[in-house]
């Protein structure tokens, strides 16, 4: 074996990186032979994902909501769905080959994973024709609406970063300071004293 | 949770009311007052003064006392759709120095928590290598060591609060942390084992359970601090951190530190997994989000007093105790104030500092029984030093769930009821 000075560990085989190695890449790097439609992918939803994210994607009871939301993102309350928020349909694949459905990860072939995927994009108005067959050859095409809107890390250009000046010790307002908030009017602490008369 | 101990308890004998008086501090007052006759507990002979104890080996795997057993991890069930992707909290506000106790550290699984049979465990070295390589634990034990203190903060530690006051505990607020002593190979040693081509540039981790977590970092914070760890606080990692084996990120968010760590790729770009696109980015009030948002900026907080730990020995000397940390380094200063924010001192740090580590501070005063607005101000070595919550909205609107290091207000009131507030 060639490696490193230690000579510790062994050659991994093809097959064993085959096994393990599922990630994709947004430019489509990783992802297997094979295909999928919109109209597959709605019987398998059903029978594999409705039961939690519900028959189009709105999410039951606290269960992640997958599609909906779209420019909701400067609202007070934004929905983040695929459609609304997710970057890369890349994501979607490699995410649900890797860990749905929640509780039996691993069960669906590349295929099935095609056509959920698919469904998604149809759930999320992304894709209209319930003809439309979503493959390897044709994965890179499709972009999600949000992808341009992610930045990276600037928070060293926010003022308490670049203001390094030695804070305030002493008379820092100008007033007695008054409280604005108390947690005790939500009162949803686990064991607080009015925990029961809350719900 | 003083009167259930009471009333829980099955025989109400003189022993064990007293034993729930010692254990919950409510009765301490009276039965530690010296009384004409003196004090029953010093002027008697007590059970345990006269009898045998529990031999050597009664317990062989040593656990807390029986009056500690409030001191545990708590969860807040309506946080999440189902306990295995959920959270739960280290009791911060019982807990005193700078290392956290193996079954206190807080939980956060995505898919349960993996039980791993240490003889079945692999680790995988694939992607832009010379060799790919596989490791058993055996094979992983005979890499160089090394011992660090590092806290680890769920990126979504008081991200509860960005909207306002809503838990209150310090162990809801702040307790997605913990800080323990890892014993590990740095990741450097098991990337060079494998060799990494000269285009490499990211690496992405991967865990063997269920959810099968993946984030991308960046080669240059692999081959700077990571630790493929086995070991914390000296003994093997629990199962819910990763048992048995794990990845540790010094100073960056909790999500990174892949837990079950069973693979490394080694990659030109990034991969834009889930949980660096959908989850673990932060949205800005202009609809952008942040991702990428590694470090865990310089923090604090009071943890006594603090809502679940009341004062309750009245005015006279008080330790205000808390803990301050920065995924950027040492922390240099933790100032306290009293009042809200207009009046501030410098509190003592005790303990070892070590960077990307918790530390321990203590402010000691004469408490005259008026209300207190307590805040905790950490500073890092680099100069920075810690926003308050208005600052950070200011900044970024309400909607980032992550990356809370805002300024905690306690409410201290004259009765020593603590409340978690806001203020102006």
């Amino acid at each position: 074996r060639e490696g490193g000075a230690l000579g510790l560990g062994r050659v991994a085989t093809e097959d064993e990186v085959a096994a393990w190695d599922i990630d994709i890449r947004p430019d489509g790097e990783g992802l297997p032979a094979g295909s999928g439609t919109v109209a597959d992918g709605e019987g398998l939803y059903s029978d594999n994902c409705a039961v939690c994210h519900g028959d189009f994607g709105e999410g039951v009871g606290r269960w992640p909501v997958l599609a909906g939301g779209q420019d909701t993102l400067t609202e007070e309350r934004p929905e983040k769905t695929i459609g609304s928020y997710w970057p890369y349909l890349s994501t979607v694949y490699d995410y649900v080959r890797r860990a749905m459905p929640y509780g039996n990860a691993r069960s669906m072939s590349d295929d099935d994973i095609y056509a959920i995927t698919a469904y998604l994009l149809y759930l999320n108005d992304i894709v209209e024709d319930e003809d439309f067959e979503l493959s390897n050859e044709n994965f890179a095409e499709i972009h999600l609406p949000n992808e341009d809107n992610f930045i990276a890390d600037d928070r060293s250009e926010e003022t308490h970063y670049t203001d390094k000046n030695e804070p305030c010790m002493s008379n820092c307002k100008d007033s007695p300071v008054e409280i604005t908030m108390r947690s005790r009017i939500l009162d949803v602490t686990p064991g607080s004293v009015d925990d029961d008369n809350a719900a | 949770m003083s009167d259930k101990t009471v009333s829980q308890s099955p025989n109400l004998s003189r022993r064990a009311l007293l034993k729930a008086g010692l254990a919950t501090g409510v009765a301490a007052g009276a039965v530690g007052a010296a009384r004409a006759d003196g004090d029953p507990l010093i002027t008697e002979i007590q059970d345990w003064n006269r009898y045998l104890g529990e031999g050597v080996q009664s317990r062989p795997y040593g656990t807390p006392s029986e009056f500690e057993s409030h001191v545990v991890r708590r969860d807040v069930e309506w946080l999440t759709a189902s306990t295995e992707s959920s959270v739960n909290f280290t009791p911060l506000h019982e807990l005193d120095g700078i290392i956290t106790p193996n079954g206190l550290c807080f939980e956060r699984h995505h898919g349960g928590i993996a039980e791993i049979n240490p003889a079945d465990h692999r680790l995988m070295i694939n992607g832009l290598v010379d060799t790919p390589l596989v490791f058993t634990m055996e094979d992983l034990k005979r890499f160089p060591r090394e011992n660090r203190v590092y806290f680890l903060e769920c990126a979504a530690n008081s991200g509860m609060e960005w909207r306002g006051s809503q838990l209150n505990g310090c162990q809801y607020t702040h307790g997605m942390i913990h800080s323990v002593m890892y014993t590990g190979v740095p990741l450097k040693l098991i990337l060079e084992e494998a060799g990494i081509k000269t285009n490499a540039k990211w690496v992405m981790p991967e865990g063997a359970d269920a959810s099968a977590m993946t984030r991308s970092i960046p080669m240059e914070k692999a081959l700077d601090d990571c630790l493929v760890a086995f070991k914390m606080n000296g003994e093997a990692l629990r199962p819910e951190q990763g048992y048995p084996l794990r990845l540790v990120v010094p100073g960056w968010e909790g999500n990174m530190w892949i837990k079950w760590l069973r693979r490394i790729e080694v990659g030109d770009e990034p991969w834009h997994q889930r949980e660096e696109t959908s989850k673990y980015t932060d949205l800005l009030e202009s609809g952008k989000a942040r991702r990428f948002t590694w470090v865990m900026d310089a923090k604090s907080v009071v943890t006594n007093p603090s809502p679940q730990a009341p004062v309750t020995h009245g005015k006279g000397p008080l330790v205000i105790s808390g803990v301050a940390w920065s995924g950027n380094g040492r922390i240099t200063r933790v100032d306290v104030s009293i009042d809200g924010g207009r009046n501030w001192k410098t509190a003592r740090l005790d303990g070892p500092s070590l960077p990307k580590a918790m530390h321990r501070f203590y402010l000691d005063i004469d408490w005259d029984g008026s209300d207190l607005l307590l805040q905790s101000r950490a500073m890092d070595e680099n100069g920075y030093f810690q926003p308050t919550k208005n600052e950070l909205r200011a900044a970024r609107g309400e909607n980032s769930i992550y990356h809370n290091n805002g300024i905690q207000t306690w409410h201290v009131k004259a009765d020593g009821t603590v409340e978690n507030v806001e203020v102006s």
